[in-house]
């Protein structure tokens, strides 16, 4: 069967992207905007991006949400991959409907409600054990317990398409179970787990109501620096930190879907090769 | 079963599974055990619901007040109706405008999905909260939408859009609106093309195909993509405190007033758990056709 665009669906779709992006676009130009009001025109000017950087409370809070993201989506990526591997390799064992439950719930929770639970337990925790304190390790495992739910997700997909057969004539020629894993089905699925790290990376950057709940005073993340000042209304500088953190985010998504289709057609085309041979 | 030997299945079981067991599970609990104690002038500022006794018993000290409050209460009732009215009628939006998306995706060449994709994709990676102060960026009383429409002469005087529901509603379909469309394209893209062919060859016109045909099989993408943005927008903080006005009483909303605001914690804890029981049959129904998909 053909496949072709009719009029009528090409217009819902131009709509759709329309939606999407234009309210960006114009983030990005008012950045621009040599004018103190929001509202005025006038004329272009980078003096915002400027100011950003000598504005301590943000390049603080920008640097602790750094450490924040790489820490937890660090761990994440580990924690996740051994839950993909438990799912997909493990087809029963204790718990393994608990795991499924558990790493399905945090894609659809509200984050108000995995926010305040979270906040309790440490709360208790730190009364019975005195650890952890409210702060940057709180806002770490509280990532990771979100981020690790999307790894598991995008590296089981990965790993359920991947070609089981290719391990079992590893082991066939005499590699252990878990020398075949690592060497042969790890480089099959690494586009997934550097795809994965970048979106928990992405989405602890991101997060605002879930450290606003789990941290202690004197650790403000960048998104809750942002809150505060956004609830005053929109402001010239927000607009610069807003396209900055926008086009670095874009820019990355992009060269690592650039990164991993290269691969992955590289990957096509050896095995084709090694079909021919 | 062939990868490792069974001790060594726990060395990649257990890590995961303790930690969300322990940083995600176990603070339900938690919560659950804080909602039924009183405030307390201490730190922290509630009550203990086990205490010790000088004669080396423990007393249990529960109450279901929290939960009377929020009966008798009227605002706690507004908020929850208020929410899911609101993410009803958002989700029906996004599916309206997400359908024919995804279903025009689904139907390009490969290499123009792949890039369609990436478009689709690229806002559900930017910043959530920098999405929505954009957004405010258009719909404000001096923003574009309204310039726009002044100079063209089509309004006289600017329209009232922030701080009312539709910009909530705005907020809500602009911001998941990434989250109907993906699921979908997911459904509609493994749809079996011979059966379309089939109906044709019978006769069908069309429209009759895609109703009879399409509609049908992508029920599960519906499903989960209408989850994946109803659960969320129920919950929905950022939105209604940024666009919405004082009327836009979302129970996310409540919530963080009643802990940061009120700093009642064993109330924003009952909320929170109420909140989870209301929740509990759409997520349920969330896991039962995500389970199954990734199955199939």
């Amino acid at each position: 069967m053909e496949r072709r665009f009719s009029p009528v669906l090409f217009a819902a779709l131009c709509l759709g992207i329309a939606v999407l992006y234009v309210p960006i676009l114009v983030l990005i130009a008012y950045s621009f905007n040599a004018s103190a009001l929001v509202s005025v025109w006038g004329g272009f000017s980078t003096q915002w991006y400027a100011e950003l950087m000598h504005n301590r409370q943000i390049l603080d809070a920008a640097l602790l949400s750094l450490e924040v993201a790489v820490a937890s989506s660090t761990a994440a990526v580990l924690l996740g991959t051994l839950a993909a591997i438990a799912l997909v390799r493990f087809a029963r064992f204790p718990g393994r409907l608990m795991l499924t439950g558990m790493v399905n719930a945090p894609l659809v929770m509200p984050e108000i409600i995995t926010g305040i639970t979270q906040l309790l337990l440490f709360v208790s925790m730190l009364q019975m054990f005195g650890w952890p304190h409210r702060g940057f390790t709180t806002i770490v495992i509280a990532h990771i317990a979100f981020c690790t739910a999307y790894v598991t997700v995008t590296v089981q997909s990965r790993l359920q398409s991947a070609d089981r057969s290719l391990e079992e004539a590893a082991m066939d020629l005499g590699s252990s179970p878990a020398q075949a894993f690592v060497e042969v089905t790890l480089p099959i699925i690494a586009p997934a787990l550097i795809s994965s790290w970048l979106l928990s990376f992405t989405l602890s950057l991101d997060d605002l109501v879930i450290s606003s709940f789990v941290s202690g005073p004197g650790a403000s993340t960048l998104p809750m620096v942002i809150y505060s000042k956004v609830k005053l209304g929109v402001s010239p500088d927000v607009n610069a930190l807003a396209s900055l953190i926008i086009c670095i985010v874009g820019s990355c998504v992009i060269a690592a879907g650039y990164f991993m289709r290269r691969q992955e057609k590289q990957r096509l085309l050896e095995m084709q090769i090694a079909e021919r041979g | 079963m062939r990868l490792l030997e069974r001790p060594g299945r726990w060395l990649i079981i257990l890590p995961p599974l303790l930690f969300l067991t322990v940083f995600f599970l176990i603070p339900f609990a938690f919560a659950f055990k804080i909602s039924l104690a009183e405030t307390a002038p201490r730190v922290p500022p509630f009550t203990d619901i086990f205490t010790h006794t000088p004669d080396g018993h423990i007393q249990v000290s529960v109450s279901l007040a929290n939960f009377k409050y929020l009966l008798t209460d009227e605002v706690y009732g507004i908020a929850y109706l208020y929410s899911l009215k609101t993410a009803f009628f958002s989700t029906l939006i996004c599916l309206a405008l997400g359908y024919p998306m995804a279903y025009a995706i689904s139907r390009a060449s490969k290499t123009t999905q792949s890039i369609l994709l990436l478009i689709i994709i690229l806002p559900f990676w930017t910043s959530f909260l920098l999405r929505v102060y954009a957004l405010e960026g258009i719909i404000r009383d001096g923003g574009i939408l309204n310039t726009v429409l002044l100079k063209l002469g089509l309004i006289s005087q600017p329209l009232k859009i922030m701080r009312t529901s539709i910009a909530v509603y705005l907020g809500i379909i602009y911001s998941y609106l990434p989250f109907m469309v993906l699921p979908l394209f997911a459904t509609l893209e493994k749809l079996d093309n011979t059966l379309l062919e089939a109906a044709a060859d019978l006769g069908s016109p069309p429209w009759r195909a895609f109703l009879d045909v399409t509609v049908p099989q992508s029920i599960p993408g519906v499903i989960a993509g209408s989850m994946l943005v109803f659960i969320p927008a129920v919950g929905e903080f950022v939105i209604p405190s940024l666009l919405g006005g004082p009327d836009n009483l979302m129970i996310g909303r409540v919530l963080w007033d009643e802990f940061f605001g009120n700093h009642d914690w064993p109330v924003a804890s009952a909320v929170a758990i109420a909140f989870l029981f209301l929740l509990a049959g759409p997520i349920a129904i969330y896991q039962y056709y995500n389970t199954r998909q990734q199955e199939a």
